[in-house]
């Protein structure tokens, strides 16, 4: 693959259907710049601020804006909360749709067809995999991002946090979390 | 089309491998295949890109990476939409006599580019159906591309929120125009969809376009 991407890579320059350093910029934008810390800071206000967090839940792509998170695959955003009562699960079983601005790209997993496939009829049992064991009682909602429509969890703000700022909840934010594949 | 990436409800696919936060690209390459998609002129249709990749032999698609698919599929558009040839591709060097184009996007706009907001929601006629409303999706069986995977055909849903008027990629993707349609999120059971087994409180939301629903 490195050679035949190469050459295409070549190929577009040369023909002009794409610029060498925006090649670089966007390799650069999703590498460093885009990502799940974006997504926790998102979590960690709604976690802070209670009318923060009824903007997310009203209009999460407003809400999410207003901390300069916006762009390509965030069009339209939908945060969904986790309760003791509710979990949440975020895939997308057609391709690999996810909320670019908020996680950056996916983990290799979210894209793979294990996870795109059983996500949706054994929820409990991918979830079980990543550690986590949800009770029968606790009612599983699972989001297939069919549409322009990009799913975030909202996970409960973990017990013992109460003194802590908001840089120090957004260190207890994980990506997994924000699918759904954890709980926190 | 019924194709193996339409795979929501198998098992038996493979292991789940976990991975830590951080690691964006595995390989180099990968980071160069996503900026050409990226910054190709075929990114202008996303759901034909999508289709792309759908086309892909079922056997090829299952046995290839994330970014082998996208490389395939950008290369396969780049033929399609004239931008290249097969010849110029297998090469790497332009054909002879070849104008050369400007490219749509410079450095210094990416950043901008791809972190400005955007919408695929289009002035379009009221949703016929509302919040509340049961419905059921469509046994439907497009040859072409569609967003209503199959394990939900048939089955009756619950309208749980009104998304507003969509681009609609069964026929975006086929360069027939955007066709808005409104767009709903339909909650399925559990139960339904999988039958008893199933946990009663558990259920699948999926965002359907009208043309996939009928009222129940």
């Amino acid at each position: 693959m490195v050679l035949r991407v190469k050459a295409l890579e070549s190929l577009m320059v040369e023909k002009g259907l794409v610029d060498l350093a925006a090649l670089d910029a966007i390799v650069d934008l999703f590498e460093h710049k885009v990502g799940p810390r974006n997504g926790a800071r998102v979590v960690a206000r709604a976690w802070s601020d209670p009318a923060y967090k009824a903007r997310l839940l009203a209009d999460a792509t407003d809400a999410v804006a207003e901390l300069g998170y916006a762009g390509g695959q965030g069009e339209h955003m939908v945060v969904v909360e986790n309760t003791a009562q509710v979990h949440n699960l975020v895939v997308c079983t057609l391709c690999s749709c996810y909320p670019w601005p908020v996680l950056g790209l996916p983990p290799v997993w979210y894209k793979s067809a294990p996870y795109r496939s059983r996500a949706v009829i054994d929820p409990r049992g991918i979830v079980a995999e990543f550690g986590t064991y949800l009770p029968v009682d606790i009612e599983v909602r699972v989001w297939d991002s069919t549409a322009e429509i990009r799913y975030l969890v909202l996970p409960e703000r973990p017990a013992g946090t109460d003194g802590l700022d908001e840089q120090a909840l957004a260190a207890l934010v994980t990506r997994d979390g924000m699918i759904g594949t954890a709980r926190l | 089309m019924n194709g193996v990436h339409d795979m929501g409800g198998m098992v038996n696919l493979g292991p789940l491998i976990p991975e830590p936060e951080g690691v964006v690209f595995h390989h180099a390459w990968e980071g160069r295949v996503h900026a050409l998609s990226l910054a190709s002129p075929t990114r202008a249709n996303i759901d034909a890109g999508r289709h792309q990749r759908e086309l892909i032999p079922g056997p090829e698609y299952l046995a290839m990476s994330y970014y082998e698919k996208w490389f395939r599929g950008l290369t396969e558009r780049l033929v399609a939409l004239g931008l290249c040839t097969w010849e110029e591709i297998d090469s790497g060097e332009v054909a002879p006599g070849t104008a050369k184009a400007t490219p749509l996007l410079e450095a210094n706009q990416v950043t901008a580019r791809f972190t400005r907001r955007g919408s695929y929601i289009r002035e379009g006629a009221p949703s016929l159906f509302a919040e509340g409303d049961r419905v059921r999706a469509r046994n439907i069986n497009p040859a072409g591309h569609t967003r209503l995977p199959r394990y939900a055909r048939g089955h009756l849903g619950l309208v749980v929120a009104l998304k507003g008027v969509h681009v609609f990629p069964d026929s975006n993707a086929h360069g027939h125009g955007e066709e808005p349609r409104a767009l709903y999120t339909v909650r399925f059971t559990a139960h339904e969809l999988w039958g008893d087994e199933a946990n009663p409180r558990d259920s699948v939301c999926l965002d359907l376009w009208e043309p996939y629903l009928e009222r129940a």
